[in-house]
């Protein structure tokens, strides 16, 4: 099964990332743009959604809500951690699990991750 | 008729002051100028009328245009004392009904504090220029995007090969690239956002023709070859089609019947003894600022309530082209052509202004073409202390508006809301 799916759209910022996660064991997949980007959630079913705020054709909070709303329960409930530009203080996403603002320490990402898992 | 005589008072005794300056004898002036020195003595003390072709003469005699020594000049510098009067803070009481005799007396100091205020107009606007571009400009924002969005890359990458541990090769490889290829890319957007906020400075934060118009107008509507101010061949554009139009209101209405109706403090009863259109009077008053008008500024939309015409009054929240509040009277009347629509209302810094509102409609392609509607609003500030209760709450758009249980609120502030 599919630990995280991050959905992202710089490909130098995804491929650390993914790199990071990985060596902590989790299996980790790339989606690089906000179309798709549910269709990607809906088969993979992974258990924990890395979710950026700004993305090419698709905002991640518009897939944000999609989600939520999905007709699947299970899949609707699915963990998300969003990655934003903005800040935490301006960013209001109630729906999300957790926001971790840009630029992040990898320690902060691991341990957010890890919490988020278990 | 009353407003005339004053201006030419004024005429008379900025000739004695301009005489007196360079200590010319009014026999001397008077032979230049083909008059007796009677008549220039009678003139001086304000006891005769100046024709205009005589304020040429005179002014070639006093060596200075007859522009200074004009009637419209005069008019319009004494309104712009007038308005920086009003923009002063409550505690401190210039003499505005002194103005007059301060342009006439001191015209260089008079100059200086129109141009101070002028100044002070300039930079607000300007504040709340930078303030939208900060905000909502999406060059800006992507270009700050596109810096996070590098350095978060390279702050990763970079951890990622600090830490240690096992990197394959053809890994470590592609960080490597990754951290070369960010870097560049760091550096290079950094030096266009370093010129873009430059550019902030030597655009002098005019972006639009519609701005350029503004802030000639604000100028005084100089000749249009000489306007700093009109940047584009947009604007000068506008600016031309503005002066045909003001010309053409003001053969409609002349200067003088406008100022003489003014003594009415009533838009609509000035309408009614002129008979003449409304829009045109409350166009007319924002133009000429007679007395008991001097700070009168007025707002016009288009049928889809984009703002075309922003002539400021004093202390009324105005935010750029494109941005309006929504609680302005000035939409109102959009919904009901041809009523006029009278409210106080009050700025979030506590200023309040009687506005009238009028939309007319106008089928200028005749019955088979489009019917247009055009809205304008007069604002009138109050003088502060009046106890009146406002009609309606405004502010200059949501970004920029405290006001955070508006009701027509459409997006969040930036300012600290109460």
């Amino acid at each position: 099964m599919l630990d995280i799916l991050m959905i992202e759209d710089e490909p130098n910022i995804a491929e650390a990332v993914r790199f990071i996660l990985t060596r902590e064991g989790w299996q980790v997949a790339l989606h690089g743009d906000g179309l798709g980007g549910i269709e990607a959630i809906r088969s993979g079913k992974p258990r924990l959604v890395i979710l950026d705020v700004m993305l090419p054709h698709r905002s991640g909070t518009e897939i944000l809500a999609e989600l939520r709303n999905d007709h699947d329960a299970g899949l609707a409930a699915t963990p998300v951690l969003m990655l934003t530009a903005r800040g935490q203080a301006t960013l209001h996403l109630p729906q999300a699990d957790a926001v971790l603002a840009k630029p992040f320490a990898n320690d902060e990402l691991r341990a957010m991750v890890r919490r988020m898992l278990n | 008729m009353k407003q005339r005589g004053g201006s030419r008072i004024l005429t008379g005794t900025r000739i004695r002051e301009r005489r007196l300056a360079l200590s010319r004898r009014q026999a001397d002036v008077a032979r230049a100028a083909g008059i007796s020195a009677a008549y220039l003595n009678l003139i001086e003390h304000n006891r005769r009328p100046v024709g205009d072709h005589l304020v040429v003469r005179l002014a070639a005699a006093l060596e200075v245009s007859a522009a200074e020594l004009a009637e419209g000049r005069e008019e319009s510098l004494i309104a712009a004392l007038r308005e920086a009067a009003v923009r002063l803070p409550d505690d401190v009481a210039a003499e505005v009904e002194q103005a007059p005799e301060l342009l006439a007396r001191f015209p260089g100091w008079a100059s200086a504090l129109i141009a101070t205020a002028r100044r002070a107009d300039a930079l607000e606007r300007q504040l709340v220029t930078l303030s939208d571009r900060m905000t909502q400009d999406p060059y800006l924002l992507t270009t700050l995007h596109e810096v996070l969005s590098a350095v978060t890359s390279v702050r990763s990458t970079a951890s990622i090969l600090a830490e240690g541990g096992e990197i394959p090769p053809d890994w470590r490889a592609r960080f490597q690239a990754n951290l070369d290829e960010d870097s560049l890319r760091l550096s290079s957007t950094a030096q266009a956002l370093v010129a873009y906020l430059d550019s902030f400075d030597t655009q002098g934060a005019i972006f639009t023709p519609q701005e350029e118009v503004e802030a000639w107008l604000a100028a005084g509507a100089p000749p249009i070859e000489e306007a700093e101010d009109l940047a584009s061949d947009a604007a000068r554009a506008l600016a031309q089609g503005h002066l045909r139009r003001m010309e053409q209101e003001r053969a409609a209405l002349p200067d003088d019947a406008l100022a003489a109706a003014a003594e009415d403090p009533d838009p609509m009863r000035m309408a009614d003894r002129l008979r003449l259109p409304l829009d045109l009077v409350m166009r007319r008053l924002a133009v000429l600022k007679p007395a008991g008008f001097e700070s009168a500024g007025l707002l016009v939309c288009d049928g889809s309530g984009a703002l075309t015409l922003r002539r400021p009054a004093p202390g009324f929240p105005l935010p750029r082209p494109g941005d309006a509040c929504a609680i302005w009277p000035l939409f109102q009347a959009l919904a009901s052509p041809q009523t006029a629509i009278a409210k106080r209302v009050e700025a979030p810094s506590g200023r309040r202004f009687r506005t009238l509102s009028l939309a007319t409609r106008h089928q200028p392609l005749g019955v088979d073409g489009p019917v247009l509607t055009r809205a304008q609003m007069l604002i009138l500030p109050e003088e502060p202390g009046v106890p009146t209760r406002p009609d309606l709450l405004i502010g200059p758009a949501c970004r920029i508006c405290p006001r955070a249980d508006c009701a027509a609120r459409r997006e969040p502030s930036i300012l600290a809301t109460a």
